[in-house]
């Protein structure tokens, strides 16, 4: 068994389940285009391929937990909506779970719909709702911005990883004895863990990305007021 | 006014291929929290292969396009390991962007008129906002 597989591997969940998962994650990703195209805009163009390929990079970068012979590696879903919004965001992630799949043997084809609901779908939809909730009631500085950052992808990722859990009590091709709740508490306790790295990984990015370009991180529009660190605005000035 | 993003997306793309071509020779190879929670009631030996129990993981099959030459992040002829993982990364990393970049500016909004005051003027408030924040620290300071 080759250990390099990060994603929902076929013969995990059975196949009528993954095919609805798939038509359900097409519409939704057909909604992403549509509502997405309001964002999309010459500079939000090129900035949200970036993301995708920046996050096809780092989810290579799988890194060890406090548990042992056990890794984590990144989603993305938080990074995707602080950088280009909810539904560009989204539809980055699943651009790095199509590539993944159809050229890296990442996750089954048949599991495409299920992997992309996960992770691109609700791990994207819960770090924007935490985001738009922790960017009005923490101070606009960059520590606001980096425990927005850590919190949401956090976060993010447990409620991605339960994801998997309700898939797996609608089509999984083994029999848990009814132990689904040791499924859901595994699944929570080990992302928990790789949530810690999300959130790390995160936040060092989107705190990067605002002191060189502030105006290229989508979370950050539409406030009044600039995150003000003070060198934010200097360095943006002077360029 | 609104800079292009250009600069910024080459620099951002450096760092991914740098990290995805070299770095990920470093990353853990431990089986990752989904994998870990399936092999569940499974021994594993130390190389993480099941030796025993009975666990979700054992009902995995083989990927439909595991014969893909970058199949695993490795490129298939490449016997020496860094660099296989190395360039499979940067042709992902490349790959992924092309993918991305390419669709997203299909995509995008076009705007009527020339590219840069045309697309200020029809995205409106968040425009705006945009410009007056490029251009408010200046002025004050």
């Amino acid at each position: 068994m080759e250990t390099l597989a990060m994603h929902i591997s076929n013969g995990i969940i059975n196949g009528p389940v993954a095919a609805v998962f798939a038509a359900l994650a097409l519409a939704a990703l057909t909604v992403c285009v549509l509502r997405g195209r309001r964002d999309l805009d010459d500079r939000l163009a090129p900035m949200a391929g970036l993301v995708a390929a920046f996050i096809f990079a780092v989810q290579m970068l799988n890194f060890p937990i406090f548990t042992a012979g056990v890794s984590g590696h990144l989603l993305g879903g938080a990074l995707a909506a602080m950088l280009v919004g909810p539904w560009v965001g989204a539809l980055c992630v699943a651009v790095v779970l199509v590539v993944q799949a159809l050229v890296f043997g990442d996750g089954g084809v048949a599991m495409l719909g299920l992997n992309i609901t996960n992770m691109a779908l609700l791990g994207t939809a819960a770090a924007y709702l935490l985001i738009a909730v922790l960017l009005r009631v923490l101070p606009r500085t960059s520590t606001g911005l980096a425990v927005t950052a850590f919190v949401s992808a956090l976060l993010s990722v447990v409620v991605a990883s339960q994801g998997f859990v309700v898939q797996y009590w609608l089509g999984g091709t083994t029999d848990l004895g009814g132990n689904l709740a040791g499924l859901s508490g595994t699944m929570a306790g080990v992302h928990l863990l790789i949530g810690i790295g999300e959130g790390l990984i995160t936040a060092t990015t989107v705190v990067t990305v605002a002191k060189v370009r502030p105006d290229l991180v989508y979370a950050l529009r539409g406030l009044r007021r600039p995150v003000t660190t003070r060198a934010v605005p200097a360095v943006g000035g002077v360029r | 006014m609104n800079k292009r993003p250009w600069a910024f997306v080459v620099g951002g793309l450096l760092v991914a291929l740098v990290l995805a071509g070299v770095v990920s020779n470093y990353a853990s190879s431990h089986p990752d929290g989904l994998d870990s929670s399936l092999l569940k009631g499974c021994t594993v030996d130390a190389d993480d292969n099941i030796t025993g129990g009975s666990c979700p993981a054992q009902q995995a099959k083989d990927h439909e396009l595991a014969d893909s030459p970058l199949a695993d992040y490795g490129v298939r002829g490449v016997d020496n390991g860094f660099l296989s993982t190395g360039l499979s990364g940067v042709l992902g990393v490349l790959l992924t962007f092309a993918v991305g970049a390419g669709a997203f500016w299909l995509l995008r909004r076009r705007s009527t008129g020339d590219a840069t005051s045309g697309a200020d003027a029809t995205s409106g408030a968040v425009s705006g906002a945009d410009g007056a924040r490029a251009t408010g620290p200046a002025v004050r300071g």
